[in-house]
């Protein structure tokens, strides 16, 4: 367990952990603090932060209270951010391990597939999905996941490509065991570190994708979202700038959690390129 | 040498200490010795001695973390211990040169051979380019490199690996430094090309009356090049004194320890042979090709050229060679690692060439391999029980029952059981290759091949393991196919001989009779290059006495 103990060894990585920690708690806590729905109207609209012992955050132009709102949209976030990486991981793995086992014309296939997939911009891309498809939270998070996977599976590929010709891997030949057993069980494990460092920056920008479609108003306008209030804010933002400033901020900790925490989850597996 | 000459490097003290968390608090210590001019000192020592570490604190070419802590180091009256960086920036190239093991990673890629060579002239002298050029050629023409014209406007990857390491001496040798530091320079070389690097190395040295400073882990090499030897052993000097007197009067209990594990170049008496063939390789080939486009201007290698071969029932069949002559593409055909292009490989009266991917997967169980790196031939994450049972546990065998018998293994192949639930880099290199072989002998496989097997191991640790597959031989009935590029290790276990050369078998035959009457000029150059081929012959020690 040396990279546990070289993970807090590092303070920013911990510092990363604690924010992180914080925005579950936010997440987890919401229903607890505002057991009332988020999106209800509250009061009177545009109170400003800590002018009202009620509204501790102040309400936002429609006069529904903005910490309810910071608080489950905690929840929004993370799970946009952990499911699309989920899938944007999955996907890259499945067709990066495939292309980097095979090599060959299986390699040849499924890279220019990937290509194709990375020549349009991601948001493009999003938005062409979006508008298919409709803006509930289940399309707009398989959308972000399914945009993001090109980078992993190139990421997967290279992997396998430096690991199928180990000796460990001919020797697995040698005593018997099927393709697939070569590729999850011997080949998948080691190339797991980097993968999961990425799934980090993959993470942060789901939650930044997210966010960029509701400020367009193209997300699930039916749950409390950061980005959906940093959008409302959009009409008042030179006199109640506060409205978008708050979910600002909330994105800029989670966002800077999830990559402090990713570049302390690199320097723990990857020990020897630290202070390179 | 008589009258003792002035030292040129005196070495008194030196500690040279390691980062906590290492697994010693010096690499180097207490170390005291003195180069002459006019003398090749051999620095000997397994991996991890502190032989290197040495050499790089001479030219303070430490990594960061690691320090020199004690003694002094005086070279022309300075000490280099304390000397400040811009000193030694003088010192090295112009006093001091070095050669290292790598000569492809120690050249710059991008940069023609004379560019690189010429480099030395334009940063330590005041030379117009045209002397520089004239002076370039003079040095390659000097290590003897065949057209040296070319051979300055050559890029590395251009030339062979002896030529490289020719370039490197060319560029060592450039200032005429007083004192040359040979790390390992001839141990990436194919034996024959090492026997040329090393009378290169003694005639220059004999010529320009440098003083070098040779580290090597062979006391082939040692007998054959050096006037004294100092014997390293965990960071300590255990023995120093005149090569004869060391190589045949060792003192220290390391030393002769060392000594008895080189393998001489006497084979065993022969063993009697069956006359049942359980493995016989009839005309295989296989062909490489890469690059071209549609089957046009695409390069060919023949790798292995209509090889036949027979291994008898529990004999060992040695296949040695040279780097590119085939015989690990031989050995990979054989388990179908690679599918060989033609020819037959019959065992037990079943054609390996002719069967499918899943017929392969199938029987696999009755020949495994033993690879040759102890560490990339281990998954890193599994644990070494499981790497050990994994072979069974995909033939059928219940996982509990699988990692019982693999604890079995450890014992037979002198490990601690109760070590199982470690991973492999908990292991020494000795050890992993142990576990390797347990993990090949798990299917209870009759025909065992093992590519270069014990190359990556030191020379003690590599007599335990032949010592080892020789029991295992005898107690289990196996038949062993052993590559390898070492002839004196082919001298110690294998009853029958094949030595290829350019993907084709030119000479076959019993251990005794090729080692003792070869046939073929390529063996007799093979065998007159091993170094120190006196020594070897002369001393009697055999790892099976």
């Amino acid at each position: 367990m040396d990279a546990v103990k070289r993970y807090f060894r590092s303070p920013a990585a911990v510092t990363g952990l604690v924010l992180l920690l914080i925005v579950v708690a936010m997440a987890l806590s919401a229903s607890w603090f505002y057991p009332r729905e988020p999106l209800a109207l509250a009061g009177r609209p545009l109170i400003w932060p800590f002018s009202n012992p009620r509204f501790l955050l102040g309400t936002d132009n429609s006069g529904r209270d903005i910490a309810a709102q910071i608080l489950y949209g905690a929840r929004i976030s993370l799970l946009i951010g952990g499911v699309a990486t989920a899938i944007a991981i999955a996907i890259g793995i499945l067709i990066g391990a495939f292309a980097g086992y095979y090599g060959g014309w299986v390699d040849n296939v499924l890279m220019r597939i990937t290509e194709a997939f990375q020549t349009l911009p991601n948001f493009v891309l999003l938005l062409v999905l979006v508008a298919v498809f409709g803006s509930t939270l289940t399309t707009v998070t398989i959308a972000v996941g399914v945009v993001s996977w090109p980078a992993p599976a190139r990421l997967t590929r290279a992997e396998f490509l430096s690991l199928r010709n180990r000796e460990f891997v001919q020797a697995g030949r040698t005593l018997g065991m099927r393709d697939i057993q070569l590729i999850l069980g011997e080949i998948l494990p080691n190339a797991l570190p980097p993968i999961i460092v990425y799934a980090s920056v993959i993470m942060a920008v789901a939650i930044l994708l997210e966010s960029a479609l509701a400020f367009l108003r193209l997300s699930d306008p039916n749950v409390a979202s950061w980005g959906n209030l940093i959008g409302l804010g959009r009409d008042v933002l030179r006199v109640q700038w506060y409205v978008s400033a708050i979910p600002g901020i909330a994105i800029l900790v989670t966002v800077l959690a999830v990559s402090l925490v990713g570049q302390g989850l690199n320097d723990a597996l990857n020990p020897r390129l630290k202070g390179r | 040498m008589n009258q003792p000459a002035p030292a040129i490097l005196t070495i008194e003290g030196l500690g040279v200490r390691l980062p906590a968390g290492a697994d010693r608090s010096h690499a180097v210590s207490g170390a005291s010795l003195s180069i002459a001019a006019n003398e090749i000192l051999c620095v000997v020592g397994e991996s991890g001695s502190g032989k290197s570490v040495m050499a790089n604190a001479i030219m303070r070419l430490l990594p960061n973390e690691v320090s020199i802590d004690a003694g002094r180091v005086m070279f022309e009256g300075r000490d280099l211990a304390a000397a400040t960086t811009a000193e030694m920036r003088a010192v090295r190239g112009a006093g001091i040169a070095m050669i290292f093991q790598e000569p492809m990673t120690a050249l710059n890629p991008l940069r023609t051979i004379g560019d690189q060579i010429g480099e030395m002239f334009s940063i330590h002298t005041e030379l117009s380019s045209t002397a520089i050029r004239e002076k370039v050629l003079a040095l390659l023409q000097d290590v003897r490199i065949p057209d040296p014209e070319s051979a300055a406007k050559a890029y590395p990857h251009e030339l062979s690996g002896g030529q490289r390491q020719r370039a490197m001496i060319a560029m060592a040798l450039a200032l005429d430094p007083r004192l040359l530091i040979a790390d390992e320079p001839t141990t990436a070389l194919d034996v024959t090309t090492q026997a040329q690097i090393l009378t290169l190395i003694r005639e220059l040295q004999k010529r320009k009356k440098t003083a070098v400073l040779f580290i090597t882990h062979d006391f082939g090499v040692v007998a054959e090049i050096a006037d004294r030897v100092a014997v390293m052993q965990h960071g300590h000097i255990v023995e120093q004194g005149d090569a004869a007197s060391v190589l045949y009067r060792p003192q220290h209990p390391y030393t002769r320890q060392l000594i008895a594990a080189v393998p001489p170049l006497t084979a065993p008496p022969p063993r009697k042979l069956s006359d049942d063939i359980i493995l016989s390789i009839g005309n295989v080939s296989r062909t490489f090709r890469t690059g071209g486009f549609l089957g046009r201007g695409a390069r060919v290698t023949h790798a292995v050229k209509n090889v036949s071969l027979k291994l008898p029932r529990g004999a060992t069949l040695g296949i040695v060679g040279e780097s590119g002559s085939g015989k690990s593409t031989l050995a990979r055909c054989i388990v179908r690692l690679i599918d060989p292009d033609a020819g037959a490989i019959v065992l037990e009266g079943k054609d390996w060439a002719k069967l499918t991917r899943e017929e392969v997967r199938r029987e696999t169980r009755h020949i495994q391999m033993v690879f040759q790196d102890p560490f990339s031939s281990l998954n890193p994450r599994r644990k070494a029980a499981d790497l050990v049972a994994q072979g069974p546990i995909v033939h059928g065998t219940p996982r509990a029952q699988a990692i019982a018998d693999a604890k079995e293994l450890f014992a037979l192949v002198g490990l601690d059981p109760s070590a199982s639930d470690r991973f492999p880099h908990e292991f020494s290199g000795g050890q992993r290759q142990r576990i390797g072989l347990a993990r090949a002998l798990a299917l209870r496989p009759e025909v065992l091949v093992a590519d270069e097997a014990v190359s990556a191991l030191d020379v003690s640790v590599q007599a335990q393991v032949l010592k080892l597959l020789a029991g295992l031989r005898e107690r289990l009935g196996l038949s062993i196919v052993f590559i390898t590029h070492d002839l004196r290790v082919a001298a110690q276990i294998c009853d029958l001989v094949a030595v290829m050369k350019d993907g084709e078998v030119v000479e076959q035959g019993l251990a005794g009779e090729v080692f003792g009457r070869p046939q073929h000029p390529y063996t007799q150059a093979l065998l007159d290059s091993i170094p120190g081929g006196e020594f070897a012959r002369k001393h009697e020690t055999s790892v099976f006495t």
